[in-house]
């Protein structure tokens, strides 16, 4: 192996990782942004639930390369636009977190929401300071799911031309090249990880409640 | 006071939970509703703060009917204390307090500094403001609860099987520091459970209503006791309704004079009380003899004179080793002694004057 590549093509495999993130993160963003009134929607009304969890896990089944060629003819953007991999991952991440939502929020006990009811929130202000807080656990970990599944995706997107560090697999394929394709594996797994922790992270900061022992 | 008139809640599926309710409640007082499960005495509680909107009639605050205006605006006014405390487990202590006032627009730093007060009113320790619900046992946790409702200082207070998931012992204190702070504050109670004993004990009036939501007496509890209106009251209220009844007759009880002994003392043959140097009964020996600490058998329970009601009276006697009662003044010194029998009698008097 040719290990002095890695530092020779320090600014590419930068270029590429940062393409790698936005690709990926952005639709955890947006998909939650989205999955939480549709999930909140599920969680309220169980004829609904019963016709948004099922539609939610079916478009999950759809194959991402499937979508990746498919979309530019539904939603007109260019083939190799990156704009098709963001509304497929977002599409994947909304599937995956409204089950999550409608879940969490449906763990909420009943006794609470009641007493917050009896106290006079009004149903928004409820849903903002008790209802989605308590729900935290439960979507970081749907969350933590979105985002990896996401990482792991966006390598598809490099048979379309826009794959972030899915490039270092198509490339290292077709140079015949075995030290890019590692390299692109492990960039991807640190990349899968260090998200994963910082997820994993951001939902102990903002759920200290829920370690406290309990009856002390 | 809070007024019912002809009110019904049928539910969509057919169930009629409350049936042409017509009942006034004090300003004031507590007033309990009291029942079997399915009674409807929740969904009546329910329907004041507009948890549940009634089906037919009126359910009218201070004569404004409570379906008139703002729902959320109405429930910040009026405290209510859920079952199992329902507090929220992501906000601390203080902060769970302070949600009333935090929504009526208080500034966080009055709001918490309202919160610390109620803590110490409701007994609570300071240093557990810091602290989650989960940290809290379950006695705890319904402080917090009561906290909570009266953040505001609202008139009303409605409280919904409060003290059912809590231990006798505790539940039996949360009761008495109810009546305590109740006798400070004058708030309009309704309160709901369905365990008579704590209907009687708590309440000014109850309500006892049967399955189907039909409301099937309305009095004070010594009334409640004496002449339930049917056979379902009197099945409900219980066997020994006589015994509880005498919690609600007044005490003119004569009592002996009780000759006691000190620790080191020579004891005279039969039982003889125990005192400690400041005249505070400790228990009972038998038989002559030096009294030694280790011998001396713990007494009854104690009948305080003046603030005791024939109950306590009765127990005291029934529980004492040697079948005299300890009657204690004030100050929890020996003021003299009472037989069962003297208590009978005394019931028997009770019974003449209300005759007469």
């Amino acid at each position: 192996m040719v290990w002095d590549w890695i530092p020779r093509n320090l600014g590419m495999i930068g270029g590429l990782l940062g393409e790698h993130v936005v690709l990926a993160l952005l639709p955890v963003l947006i998909g939650l942004v989205l999955a939480v009134p549709i999930g909140w929607a599920a969680a309220g009304n169980r004829a609904l639930r019963g016709v948004l969890v099922p539609a939610a896990s079916v478009l999950y089944t759809i194959p991402s390369l499937a979508l990746f060629i498919v979309l530019p003819a539904i939603i007109g953007t260019r083939i190799l636009d990156p704009l098709n991999v963001v509304v497929a991952l977002t599409i994947y991440t909304v599937a995956l977190l409204v089950r999550s939502v409608a879940d969490a929020l449906g763990a909420v006990p009943s006794m609470v929401v009641a007493a917050a009811t009896a106290m006079g929130y009004r149903p928004g202000r409820r849903f903002v300071s008790v209802e989605l807080p308590l729900a935290v656990p439960v979507l970081v970990a749907g969350l933590r799911v979105a985002a990896v599944s996401n990482i792991s995706l966006v390598s598809v997107g490099a048979l379309i031309g826009v794959g972030g560090l899915g490039q270092l697999f198509t490339d290292g394929y077709q140079r015949n090249f075995p030290l890019e394709i590692l390299t692109g594996i492990v960039m991807v797994l640190l990349l899968a990880l260090v998200v994963d922790g910082l997820l994993v992270l951001i939902g102990r900061v903002s759920t200290p409640w829920t370690r406290v022992g309990a009856n002390a | 006071m809070i007024e019912f008139r002809g009110v019904t809640k049928r539910f969509p599926d057919g169930t009629v939970a409350v049936d042409g309710l017509d009942l006034t409640v004090d300003a004031g007082k507590v007033t309990v509703f009291v029942g079997p499960s399915g009674c409807g005495k929740t969904t009546s509680l329910r329907m004041i703060n507009r948890m549940i909107a009634p089906t037919e009639g009126t359910v009218t605050v201070d004569g404004r009917d409570v379906m008139s205006g703002d729902a959320a605006e109405l429930r910040r006014g009026i405290g209510y204390v859920i079952q199992q405390a329902g507090l929220f487990p992501h906000k601390t202590i203080r902060d769970n307090i302070a949600t009333v006032p935090l929504l009526l627009g208080w500034s966080r730093r009055k709001a918490r500094a309202r919160a610390d007060e109620l803590m110490e009113v409701v007994g609570l320790a300071p240093e557990m403001a810091s602290r989650y619900p989960a940290q809290l046992s379950g006695g705890q946790q319904q402080r917090v609860g009561v906290a909570r409702a009266l953040a505001a200082d609202p008139p009303v207070l409605l409280m919904d099987e409060p003290f059912s998931a809590v231990d006798p012992v505790v539940r039996e204190s949360l009761q008495e520091e109810l009546l305590r702070l109740q006798g400070e504050l004058g708030k309009t109670i309704v309160f709901v459970t369905h365990d008579i004993d704590e209907a009687v004990k708590l309440g000014d009036k109850v309500a006892v209503f049967r399955t189907g939501g039909v409301l099937a007496q309305y009095d004070e509890p010594g009334v409640l006791l004496d002449r339930p209106a049917d056979g379902f009251v009197d099945g409900f209220v219980g066997r020994d309704r006589g015994y509880r009844k005498l919690g609600f007759l007044s005490d003119e009880l004569p009592l002996v004079e009780l000759p006691t002994v000190g620790v080191g003392d020579p004891a005279p043959e039969g039982w003889s009380l125990v005192v400690d140097p400041d005249g505070r009964p400790l228990g009972w020996v038998q038989g002559g003899g030096s009294v030694e600490e280790a011998a001396v058998v713990p007494g009854g329970s104690l009948y305080e004179v003046g603030s005791g009601s024939l109950r306590s009276a009765l127990d005291a006697a029934l529980s004492s080793p040697s079948g005299r009662g300890v009657a204690v003044d004030g100050d929890g010194r020996v003021a003299g002694a009472l037989s069962a029998d003297d208590v009978l009698r005394a019931l028997a008097a009770s019974r003449a004057d209300e005759a007469a």
